[in-house]
């Protein structure tokens, strides 16, 4: 029972600490009316996140060795180009997941 | 039901992203010593991909729970961002409220903030099937990873480019969405900046407070082409 006790502890305190991060503004602005100016960083934030969260998803692309960001700047590329022509999610996740896949294997 | 048919078609890229990853987690537990029941838990109360899949070394080496609390702060800082948008709607939700703010993971923000929900369907009850749908996926995937990682020896190197291609699309989508391109703009000046200034461990948390700052600043010009929109 004592070597369950540690990752129980571990467990507990990640979760907590996570959710307590996913409860900050929620916790600050309760259930008092809305600033103007938060009403508008709810719709301007969004897609300034998730922006970032590409480019953050991407920082381990290594330019300066091989294959120097090759399959990230490919398969980004096949994404955008995808939805850009067929508005398909499916389509552009998928082909460019499997694009990239392949990349990583044979570059 | 429609809306069960609705969270499913729009969690769909989601559920292969949080499966693949959730079963490379449970084999990490599983291969640590911890079983099936300790990955389920960590999928089901922690919920956070990056964070299990560097908690796993950490409770190899027998980190302390103050270092754990800390790392786990400084993994999961940009969640604090997320609830932003959705102070309104989820206040609305009722006995729901809770649970849409503890499981407001990357992948479910990213849905709810480019979902576009159809004529007629209750949005609250949706959104929420998104949230569940969501965790339902990444349990699911840490439980299959611990109790049956060693049948699934496939090679999935990769796999998580998925993750990234969604949010690539979730962007391009919104792209043609908000007349204005500057919070886009914004966010890719402050990534690639910071990105540059402070290394690529560093860069996320300063990026997202000067472009909230910035946003602040450019609320004017923003709202200004975004104003006629407003229903």
């Amino acid at each position: 029972m004592n070597d369950m006790l540690y990752p129980a502890a571990v467990i507990a305190v990640v979760a907590v600490v996570t959710w307590s991060l996913r409860a900050v503004p929620f916790l600050i602005f309760g259930n008092r009316p809305l600033p103007k100016v938060m009403q508008y960083l709810g719709k301007a934030l969004h897609p300034a996140i998730m922006t970032i969260l590409v480019l953050y998803c991407l920082r381990n692309t290594d330019v300066n060795h091989s294959p120097f960001g090759i399959p990230e700047l490919t398969a980004c590329s096949l994404v955008v180009c995808l939805q850009i022509l067929r508005s398909n999610m499916y389509l552009s996740i998928i082909t460019g997941t499997v694009c990239y896949m392949i990349l990583i294997r044979i570059l | 039901m429609q809306e069960l048919r609705f969270a499913v078609r729009n969690t769909i890229p989601i559920f292969f992203t949080y499966l693949f990853i959730g079963i490379a987690f449970g084999m990490l537990m599983s291969d640590a010593g911890y079983g099936v029941l300790l990955s389920t838990a960590s999928g089901l109360f922690i919920f956070a991909g990056s964070m299990q899949i560097v908690m796993v070394p950490m409770m190899i080496s027998g980190a302390s729970l103050p270092s754990l609390a800390l790392m786990t702060f400084f993994i999961n800082a940009r969640h604090i961002f997320y609830g932003i948008g959705f102070i309104e709607q989820f206040r609305r939700m009722g006995w729901r409220r809770p649970y849409m703010i503890l499981t407001l993971t990357d992948e479910t923000y990213s849905v709810l903030c480019s979902v576009q929900y159809e004529k007629g369907l209750d949005k609250d009850r949706a959104a929420f099937l998104i949230a569940m749908l969501d965790h339902l996926y990444w349990v699911f995937g840490c439980f299959l990873g611990a109790c049956a990682g060693q049948y699934l020896q496939f090679d999935l190197r990769g796999i998580d480019f998925s993750a990234t291609a969604f949010f690539l699309v979730v962007v391009i989508n919104q792209w043609r969405q908000y007349r204005s391109k500057l919070p886009f703009l914004t966010a890719a000046v402050c990534a690639t900046g910071f990105y540059l200034l402070l290394g690529k461990e560093q860069f996320l948390i300063p990026s997202l407070i000067t472009c909230l700052a910035a946003l602040i600043l450019l609320k004017k010009p923003i709202e200004a082409k975004e104003a006629y929109r407003d229903e």
